[in-house]
Order: structure tokens, then C-alpha cells, then sequence
């Protein structure tokens, strides 16, 4: 492990520069951390922390100079790989009929700078969904090529998070090519660098900075330890699938859809939610036709649409289908959890709904109905 | 703009990109019904790869067919290349862009992608009854496992089609039937909703003829193609004639958007329609069969 103050962390930029990478990483815009291209490491929302509730999100000034000292705000890093509308094909009339043209992949490479472990293991979920299945996803696959991933372990988790009760946090654990810790200590600001790829022990090799102390790693090992306890939400996985898988007809459901708007916007925030629907667009010569992927959500009525009608007309039944997919279907599909605890669904929610507090409801249920049997 | 051309190593990279087909043969079944018979397009080398890609669809899977400018549709595939003839569709205008396919000429252009999902169990049949239940246009999906029990006649025991439709004149494959009728060993009863002056079959709905049927429950499969209540009512009545569940197969229907499992549409419980199926053993599905709207 190597210790970088945080005079030397514009090293680590320079140097993936160097290598050719484009930066990505948490900027302060529109009062939120969004995630945006970067050049430098004074770009970095230093002094700025968040204070996440449900249906609430408030940026506001901490006094201290920690750049990472926030939670996961409303984007994720599926913006980059699995973009909100892709162009898939074009295709253009001829003589006889038509042809089809594909344009060729981004070829620049990227680094993400500032991921959560919440968000690196949704990178790990999506690449199982459009990497590890029957089909490559193409375009997924040129996107997550040659991705640079500098983790953050996380120290400063949010009211609504719980990754600590989904096994993918606060500490990154794999996935990344080089993880930080960021330690406020005193005078002194400094980042436990850990390698997670030989790419990465080449990037920390050129960087300035010394092998990291006793005690100094055991500063960064208390600040995660003491993450876990500061998270405001858990989650009880128990035997979830059977739970759910169980419980389709709980009277939760219609208690739970007599508040949702069926807006999808804790589609739109979650880092693992994949759908999306495809839209064909022509121009007005009626030459060309260009087939866009867009992201979808299971809220919306067309979603299930088939001749015959929307399978799921009612709201109950889309929340449902999102729950039930997010917690438990996702396992006898991808052999995981498709919930990383982030918490972005319950602060995003305008309405507050919070999944844990239905989970909680639905098996409090279960239990009172196995209780009067 | 580099444009890398169809039908070139980006479309095997790439399950989203479709391979240009003709339409060699146009026949309207009924007043919403139609089948089109369709060929690759293009050089001889794409015509060759694309021909090999079809050879392999199976009895059951389904193609998603582009119309351009229109957009793209999942349609069982009616009759497979592997039988000698051309790939072929039968499907209800009932959509903007299944309207679209029915205003296709003979030489017009459309693209394709796929075979996709699983297939019927034909291998598993060998030896057994096979008993073949059709709701509708849940005949078109059924025709290729036809197609392949009359070209391998001996592998099999009885062969039972029933085939239920709305009225006399929403009959598809009308020349087939007949001719599937005369060949021997082969029972085919159709049986129609409402009747018509002219109509002297039977009325009713198809799970009415299962307890009259012959065949040997405990040694045969069985296929179900149809509306989703038809289909569970038609494994009621093979329950109740002693089948079980594992030998009872069903084809279900879905939004499909990519059918390669990228989208999400066709979810059904922790199944994937487009590549958990369209076909199912009945025993799959049965916990989530006629749950609402799962």
C-alpha cells in the first residue's frame, strides 16, 4: 500500500493522461456531484459533502478539504457504458431496397476516478447482463474496453445507504485497477493507494508518495470500519428470493402502488437497472432510418405492451416486477443480487418510498401470517 | 464517416444488426393473416452465411424481422429453410410494423435477426404420441414441428393436431390441413369459436376435444401454441387425462425488443421469453402460469 498526500494526487492524473485515457469523475453541478469529463484533481468537489433522506438531496459545504467525502449522487457510471440512448445502426435506402450501416465503436479509453464499491460491483452486475449471457452486447463491450478504474473506498456513506447489508461495500474489494482512501488526519491529507491490476502497479509506481505506515494504514482501515456503522439504512437479505417468490400477492404490493407515481425514476438512478426499448427514427426524405437503444423503465405501461394490451396495467404489479426483479429474479438470472445498496431508488424517489422499508414490510407480513396460522 | 457495410464481420460482433432479406412469395391467409416466404439478399458469400444461420433454426424459434423505417417485430418462424424450402413466417397484422410486413411485395426488402430461443421437443417425441395443440395463429409456430413428424413418420406414434380458430374464415394453412388429414396415421380436427352457414365441423373451444382423442398418456408429448387461457385450460384437460407436466410444452408471447436478453422486456417471473424460451415444459412455468400480470 502506498501513501500519496493529496499534493501528488494531480500525479496520478498526469499519468493516466500520459497513457491516453480521457477522466472522468465527480463534479459539482446543478447542486448535485454528477459524474463529467475532468482534467485536473482541483476539479474534485473538494469541501463539498451531501446529506441524502428519502425524497431528499442537499449539497452543502463541509469546511474540510476532502474531495471524495460524499455519497453516490443521481449518476451512476452506466451513463458511460451503457449510455441513456445509443445509436445502434443507420440504415439507408438504395435502389433495390436498403442497407444497413454500423459505425465504428469510440476507440478513446477512459478512466473513471472517484468509484464507489456500490457502483464498481453494478459494473461488475451489468457486465454479467450484456457480457457473460448468450449475446455479447456490442456496444457495452467496446464502451467497458480498456476502462481505468480508480475505486474509492468509501467513508462518508449517505442516510440512504446500505451496502454494508448487500456484501458490496463500503471497501472495494475487486474490479478497480487502483482504490484510494481518503484520510483527513490533522494538518495532513493523504490517499492509501492500493493496486488492483498490474496496470495499476505500473500507474502507482510513478507516483510520488512512500510505502504506507502501520499506522497510517490503520487510520484508513478505522475511517471504513467506521463507515459501516454510519449508514442509515440496512437491508435484510434472509432468504430474500423465497420471500419474495412467495409473497406475489401481498396486500404490500397495493399499500406500496397507492403512493408510487410509476414515474421510473429510481430506474433511471439505479447503476444496475438495464432495460431499454428501441426507437426507429426517419427523416422527413424518408431515405434514412437511424435505431436508437434507449433506456427504459418497468413503471411505464408500454413496457409490458403486447396486441393484446399492457401485461402489467397496474401500478402494483410494475413495482412488483422492479422489486421482485431487483431482489430476486435477478438471482436465478445472473446468480446475484441486482440491488447494490447505493440508495440512490429511496433518495430519488419523489415520493419517498424506500425499498428497504418495503422489504421490511412484506416480511413483517409474512411473519404475522405465519403467526396466525 | 467510416461506414463498414452489411453483412460483414460487425454483424456476427453484433447481435443487433440485421441480415437483408427479399420476399420470394406472398400468400394472404385470411383477412389478417399472412405468410411470407423470404431469401438472404446480397453477394454470394453473404447470401451463403446467411443461409447457413438459418439452416440451423429450429422447430419453435422465432426471427425478429425489420420493415425499414417501421421498426422490428419477433414472429415465430412458420416453415424452416432445413425442410428443402425458403424461410418462411406466418403472422396477424395487428401492429404498426406487422401492418407494415403485410404491405410487402414479392422483391421488397426487410431484415432479419436471429433464429432466437429454444424449440419444440421433437428429439424428445421420437417414439412417443404426439399430440399438437393450436390456438389461432398459434398454428404458425407449430407448422415446422409438422413439417418434420410427416417427413419422419416412423419415428413417431399417433399424431394428433387440434387446432382451434375464431370463425370458418380465420382458418389458417387451409390446404395444409387437408392435406395433413389424408396422410395416414395423422388426425386432424379443427374446430371454430362461432360456426357459419357453411361450416360443418365441429363448434367449440379446442380443449373440448382433448378427453376425445386417442393417444397414450403416459408415452407422449405434448406441444400447446395459443392464447395464454387457452393454454392453461388445455393442460387442465391433459391433466385430467393422466399427462404430466414435464411432457407438456408451451410457447408463450412477450414484448421483445432485442431478443437476446439485453432489453428486458420479456421478462416472465426470473424467465427471459427470448432465450429461456418461447418454449417451455409446462413444469417451468407452472408456479407463475395464470398469475396476473407477472
Amino acid at each position: 500500500m502506498k501513501v500519496i498526500e493529496r499534493k501528488y494526487l494531480e500525479n496520478l492524473f498526469d499519468q493516466l493522461k500520459e497513457m491516453g485515457y480521457d477522466l472522468f469523475g465527480p463534479t459539482v453541478h446543478d447542486g448535485a456531484i454528477l459524474y463529467d469529463q475532468i482534467e485536473s484533481a482541483n476539479e474534485l468537489p473538494a469541501g463539498w459533502r451531501d446529506k441524502q433522506e428519502k425524497g431528499t438531496y442537499r449539497l452543502e459545504k463541509s469546511g474540510e478539504p476532502s474531495v471524495f467525502a460524499f455519497a453516490a449522487g443521481p449518476h451512476s457510471w452506466k451513463k458511460f457504458l451503457h449510455p441513456a440512448e445509443n445509436l445502434l445502426w443507420r440504415a439507408q435506402r438504395t435502389d433495390d431496397g436498403f442497407k444497413v450501416l454500423k459505425d465504428p465503436e469510440p476507440k478513446r479509453k477512459k478512466a473513471f476516478i472517484g468509484v464507489r464499491s456500490c457502483e464498481l460491483n453494478a459494473i461488475l452486475i451489468q457486465d454479467k447482463v450484456f457480457l457473460n449471457g448468450l449475446a455479447v452486447d456490442a456496444s457495452y463491450q467496446a464502451l467497458r474496453k480498456d476502462v481505468f478504474i480508480v475505486a474509492v473506498n468509501c467513508t462518508h456513506p449517505a442516510g440512504t445507504c446500505f451496502c454494508a447489508s448487500m456484501n458490496t461495500g463500503p471497501g472495494a474489494t475487486k474490479g478497480f485497477d487502483i482504490s484510494l482512501t481518503e484520510v483527513l488526519d490533522g494538518d495532513r491529507h493523504y490517499f492509501l493507494a492500493e493496486s488492483g491490476s498490474s496496470l495499476g502497479d505500473d500507474v502507482l509506481i510513478d507516483i510520488s508518495g512512500h510505502d504506507a505506515l502501520d499506522d497510517e494504514i490503520a487510520t484508513g482501515k478505522k475511517a471504513l470500519e467506521d463507515a459501516v456503522g454510519k449508514m442509515g439504512r440496512n437491508l435484510d437479505t434472509t432468504n430474500i428470493k423465497e420471500l419474495l417468490y412467495a409473497n406475489s400477492e401481498s396486500p404490500v404490493w397495493d399499500e406500496v402502488a397507492a403512493r408510487c407515481l410509476s414515474c421510473g425514476n429510481c430506474t433511471m438512478v439505479c447503476p444496475t437497472c438495464f432495460c431499454t426499448t428501441v426507437e426507429d427514427k426517419t427523416d422527413l426524405t424518408g431515405q434514412h432510418d437511424e435505431r436508437w437503444s434507449k433506456w427504459d423503465s418497468c413503471f411505464s405501461l408500454e413496457f409490458s405492451y403486447i396486441h393484446t394490451g399492457p401485461v402489467r396495467s397496474t401500478v402494483r404489479s410494475r413495482y412488483r416486477q422492479w422489486m421482485t426483479h431487483k431482489l430476486a429474479s435477478w438471482i436465478d438470472q445472473f446468480g446475484t443480487s441486482g440491488c447494490v445498496g447505493c440508495g440512490r431508488c429511496i433518495t430519488w424517489c419523489p415520493v419517498g418510498i424506500d425499498i428497504t422499508e418495503e422489504l421490511a414490510a412484506i416480511r413483517n407480513n409474512q411473519t404475522e401470517k405465519t403467526n396466525q396460522i | 464517416m467510416e461506414e463498414t457495410n452489411y453483412n460483414t464481420e460487425t454483424i456476427v460482433a453484433d447481435p443487433m444488426v440485421p441480415t437483408l432479406y427479399r420476399v420470394e412469395n406472398y400468400v394472404k391467409e385470411t383477412s389478417d393473416t399472412f405468410t411470407l416466404a423470404i431469401a438472404p439478399s446480397g453477394s454470394a458469400a453473404e447470401i451463403k452465411t446467411a443461409k447457413q444461420k438459418q439452416l440451423d433454426a429450429a422447430p419453435g424459434q422465432f426471427n425478429m424481422l425489420y420493415v425499414f423505417g417501421m421498426g422490428e417485430v419477433p414472429v415465430s418462424i412458420s416453415a424452416s429453410p432445413a425442410g428443402g424450402g425458403l424461410l418462411t413466417h406466418t403472422t396477424r397484422d395487428v401492429g404498426s410494423v406487422t401492418k407494415a410486413l403485410s404491405a410487402l411485395k414479392v422483391g421488397d426488402m426487410l431484415g432479419v435477426r436471429g433464429p432466437f430461443g429454444t424449440s419444440w421437443p421433437v428429439e424428445r417425441a421420437v417414439g412417443k404420441d404426439v399430440v399438437l395443440v393450436a390456438g389461432g395463429i398459434g398454428l404458425a409456430p407449430l407448422r415446422p414441428v409438422i413439417h418434420e413428424l410427416l417427413a419422419r413418420r416412423n419415428d413417431f406414434g399417433r399424431v394428433v393436431v387440434l387446432y382451434g380458430s375464431r370463425s370458418p374464415a380465420d382458418i389458417i394453412f387451409k390446404n395444409e390441413l387437408k392435406k395433413w388429414k389424408a396422410q395416414p396415421g395423422v388426425i386432424v380436427y379443427v374446430t371454430v369459436d362461432r360456426g357459419s352457414t357453411s361450416w360443418h365441423g365441429s363448434v367449440g373451444v379446442v380443449t373440448r376435444l382433448i378427453p376425445k382423442i386417442r393417444f397414450d398418456p403416459a408415452n407422449a408429448i405434448v406441444m400447446i401454441c395459443g392464447p395464454e387461457i387457452m393454454m392453461h385450460y388445455t393442460v387442465d384437460a391433459l391433466k385430467q387425462r393422466g399427462m404430466s407436466g414435464e411432457d407438456i410444452y408451451v410457447s408463450m408471447e412477450r414484448n421483445m425488443k432485442c431478443a437476446v436478453g439485453f432489453c428486458g422486456h420479456c421478462q416472465f417471473g426470473e424467465h427471459f421469453i427470448c432465450k429461456d424460451g418461447p418454449v417451455f415444459p409446462y413444469d417451468r412455468l407452472s408456479s407463475l402460469f395464470r398469475k396476473p400480470e407477472i
